[in-house]
């Protein structure tokens, strides 16, 4: 990722966009933070926000002309927010914050010629800003329109205050001058820039806006900026007014600093803006009026219309997305984090399991008004990790292992029918249904031979999604080509896939193996087997799988095939194109298991019905949090007499591992009738209790970890010996990971009592 | 003077299986991606064989893995 791919990853977010109101401010007052102030009864605070952006705030306030109502979006729900109302009220209850902090004189001098508002706005930003400013004003006093004001909306006093504060600021005052060609010629002499308000009274150099650059406000002789006229019609809009004081300011500021005078100022002034903001399940509060306009809100009524705001943000992604919530930020904000980290050469790169921890399921591009991809940012940084050699070792590679597993010896197997080299379609149930001890794979399997012509194949293994995942490109698509050969060898079957991962996988990377969903097949092409055992009471929440969030045709048949089976069912809130994951997806259980185990519990809450799931690691996750679901083949294959399969446990690593092997050597036997031998242990059998074994579920300790480890420490006697209760100690390293078993033997088989491991290599430990 | 962590069981009288002998805290080497620094643990002066605790392995350890590899 370079600086330019940053900022067009960036720019997707809009949760940084300004809300509807301050962008239509042509001063951008920070309404929202003002709302929240006032809502608070903080009135100084509220007052503190307005200081910040309004020039000579206690005039401003008072009689603002609130273009920011016309874009409030609480308009739809109630009425838009009363802000004019709300900082007259503010600023009638608050003193002046006195005279604004000043900078240093920078030796420039600026002539303005007018004392209008927007004379005054130029004057107070310009002297803020260290400029020595003067204005010339034709009247006896500066203020122009504001002099127009009832006494009641703006005292007199309060002027006068204001002027006041310019003064001390620096400002100088000539007022009864002529304001004509002569004046103007003069000041250009002895001012670095000049400032001409073509008010309605005076416009010595009978100036239109149209003569004057628009994002400028520079007119033909240099140094020459004008501003301050009416509209079309005669009138003068009070932020109208302000605007062009605040624009020429800046250009005289840039000019008189060297910088540009052009570039970077689109957002100046009212300006559009791309926030968005859900109205769903906003009720309808309707607006507040102040009783007396003059006087303003009382402070109760003030407090209940400004916690009226919305305070608009977006958000809509973090709302869905327990890992966007869990890093208390938004993508925007994530874009520069992960920017941040793969920059960096030396130091702690402290966002590596956050980049390892996205689900990847594609939600909030979904829910995203401008198709923002965390799981395309996160999948690019992960590779970009790997590509580098920066991806720390333990975020992948248990799941590694766990693929390599499924595609060696132990559960890979491809075969075409008995008796047949070649097939019209292939099964592949998927590494995660094949170890589900209760999945029910054979009778699926008889099922399809049965009904579809032409041969039905089967092919156990690893579509390659946890090396996609991983962000290991390389070895994603060996496995797919390694399927692809065999594929080939079969005749080009079309394949059947009961894993919506493993469908979607390749429909992404082999575009030209047809592949279907299972559930279409039986949906559309075989009919249904008849029903016999289990079935469930009550209706069951759907959850779709998100890897299946586009597959609408395969979500359809799920659902048709419930109905053809007889069984009610519920949609989520989010179900279909918006599911969520069930916290399996982008391997998030590796890199975060106490994120993984928030997620599936966030969607398990989703429902209080038993959940149907028609992805293994789906309903095994959800079993994982105690959360009854089933299994779409649990439903449409019954066995006879069997017990209710939503109470069955999430098998683990462990017991996964062996049922694949078991599935495989099940299946060779049974089908192509080729007995094999039973896998011979690799080291003495154990026991261990239900605690232990959590604990080595959650280590990704194997069965076969503590055999090799039991194997390896009696056959060299290299262990530990505890005299006070004669437990024995011992660790190995078979690969990488060093893995420690504590254990007594009874006869042949060992009791353990714990077993830990670690990635460091330790002098004198395992080997 | 030795200024390594030392990390020995938290209870047992543990002794070298084969050789039947006692232990004693040894420094002993510890590396890891490209980081590597010293412990003292207890370790077999006959066969070598060191003694790492359960609660270095899923505490300390894993605390110091997950550093370097974030480095």
């Amino acid at each position: 990722m370079n600086q330019q791919d940053l900022r067009t990853i960036e720019a997707r977010c809009i949760e940084e966009e300004q809300p509807k109101c301050q962008a239509a401010c042509p001063i951008h007052v920070d309404i929202r933070a003002f709302m929240t102030k006032m809502a608070a009864g903080d009135l100084a605070g509220a007052r503190k926000v307005l200081d910040r952006t309004m020039p000579l705030p206690g005039v401003l306030a008072r009689i603002c002309d609130h273009p920011c109502e016309a874009a409030c979006i609480r308009g739809q729900v109630g009425g838009a927010i009363a802000v004019g109302a709300l900082e007259r009220t503010c600023a009638m209850a608050t003193a002046s914050g006195g005279k604004p902090l000043c900078m240093p004189q920078k030796g420039k001098r600026v002539a303005a010629l007018g004392g209008d508002l927007s004379a005054l706005t130029l004057a107070w930003d310009l002297a803020k800003k260290g400029f020595a400013v003067t204005l010339f004003v034709a009247r006896p006093t500066a203020g122009g329109i504001l002099n127009e004001i009832s006494p009641d909306v703006l005292p007199p006093a309060v002027l006068a205050e204001a002027l006041e504060t310019l003064g001390r600021m620096g400002v100088a005052f000539k007022t009864g001058q002529p304001l004509d060609a002569a004046q103007l010629e003069a000041v250009r002499h002895d001012f670095d820039a000049v400032y001409v308000e073509c008010a309605k009274e005076a416009n010595p150099l009978g100036a239109s806006r149209d003569d004057a650059d628009p994002l400028t406000l520079e007119f033909g002789p240099p140094g020459v900026f004008c501003g301050g006229w009416p509209a079309d019609d005669g009138s003068r809009s009070i932020m109208r007014l302000v605007a062009d004081g605040r624009r020429a300011a800046t250009s005289i500021d840039r000019l008189l600093t060297g910088s540009t005078l052009t570039a970077s100022r689109e957002k100046e002034g009212a300006c559009p803006t791309r926030s968005f903001t859900s109205l769903k399940d906003v009720p309808a509060v309707p607006r507040l009026e102040p009783t007396d306009p003059v006087t303003g809100f009382a402070p109760d009524q003030a407090k209940a219309e400004a916690a009226r705001c919305l305070q608009c943000d977006c958000m809509e992604c973090v709302k869905v997305c327990e890992y966007l919530k869990h890093y208390k930020g938004y993508p925007k904000l994530y874009a520069r984090q992960i920017y941040n980290n793969l920059s960096i050469v030396l130091g702690n790169h402290s966002m590596n399991k956050m980049i390892d921890s996205c689900t990847l399921c594609g939600l909030c591009t979904e829910v995203c008004p401008e198709d923002f991809s965390m799981a395309e940012l996160c999948l690019d940084s992960r590779r970009d990790m790997v590509n580098r050699g920066k991806m720390p070792p333990a975020a992948h590679e248990f799941a590694l292992e766990d693929l390599a597993f499924s595609n060696g010896p132990d559960f890979a197997l491809l075969r075409a029918e008995p008796g047949q080299t070649t097939c019209s379609h292939l099964f592949f149930p998927g590494c995660q249904l094949g170890g589900d001890p209760n999945a029910r794979i054979p009778e699926a399997y008889a099922f399809l031979r049965a009904k579809l012509a032409g041969g039905v194949g089967l092919a156990l293994g690893c579509c390659g999604a946890p090396a996609l995942w991983a962000g290991r490109q390389t070895l994603f698509e060996e496995v797919v080509a390694a399927f692809r050969t065999q594929w080939e060898s079969l005749g080009r079957p079309r394949l059947v896939t009961a894993c919506a991962s493993c469908l979607a996988v390749f429909r992404q990377a082999a575009p030209d193996i047809p592949a279907v969903s299972l559930w279409q097949v039986l949906n559309d092409e075989t009919g249904l087997p008849e029903a016999a055992g289990f079935t469930p009471d009550g209706p069951l929440a759907v959850h779709d799988s998100c890897t299946a969030r586009h597959d609408a045709t395969a979500q359809a048949a799920v659902r048709a095939l419930l109905g053809k089976r007889g069984l009610a069912f519920e949609e989520l809130p989010l179900s279909g194109r918006y599911t969520e994951c069930c916290g399996f997806g982008g391997l998030v259980g590796n890199a975060h298991p106490e994120l993984a185990k928030a997620i599936t519990e966030r969607r398990a809450a989703a429902s209080p019905r038993d959940f149907l799931a028609t992805c293994a690691m789906c309903r095994d996750r959800l079993a994982h949090v105690g959360k009854r679901a089933y299994h779409l083949l649990d439903l449409l294959f019954p066995g006879p007499g069997a017990a209710d399969p939503a109470t069955r446990p999430d098998p683990g690593f462990s017991l996964r591992h062996e049922t694949r092997a078991r599935l495989r050597r099940h299946l060779l036997a049974t089908v192509w009738n080729e007995p094999t031998d039973p896998k011979a242990p690799a080291g003495p059998d154990f026991t261990v209790s239900p605690e232990v074994r959590a604990v080595m579920e959650a280590r990704h300790i194997l069965d076969d970890d503590v055999k090799r480890t039991l194997a390896h420490a009696e056959s060299t006697g290299r262990k530990f010996r505890n005299r006070e209760n004669g437990h024995f100690l011992a660790s190995f390293t078979p690969h990488r990971v060093t893995y420690w078993v504590e254990y007594v033997m009874e006869g042949a088989t060992a009791r353990v009592f714990t077993a830990y491991s670690h990635r460091m290599t330790v002098a004198g430990v395992g080997k | 003077m030795n200024d390594s962590l030392v990390y020995l069981p938290q209870s047992g009288d543990w002794v070298c299986a084969s050789c039947d002998g006692p232990l004693s805290p040894t420094d002993t080497a510890v590396t890891y991606l490209e980081g590597g620094f010293t412990i003292t643990v207890l370790a077999c002066p006959k066969c070598g064989l060191s003694l790492l605790p359960e609660y270095v392995a899923v505490g300390k350890m894993l605390e110091v893995e997950q550093l370097l590899e974030d480095k």
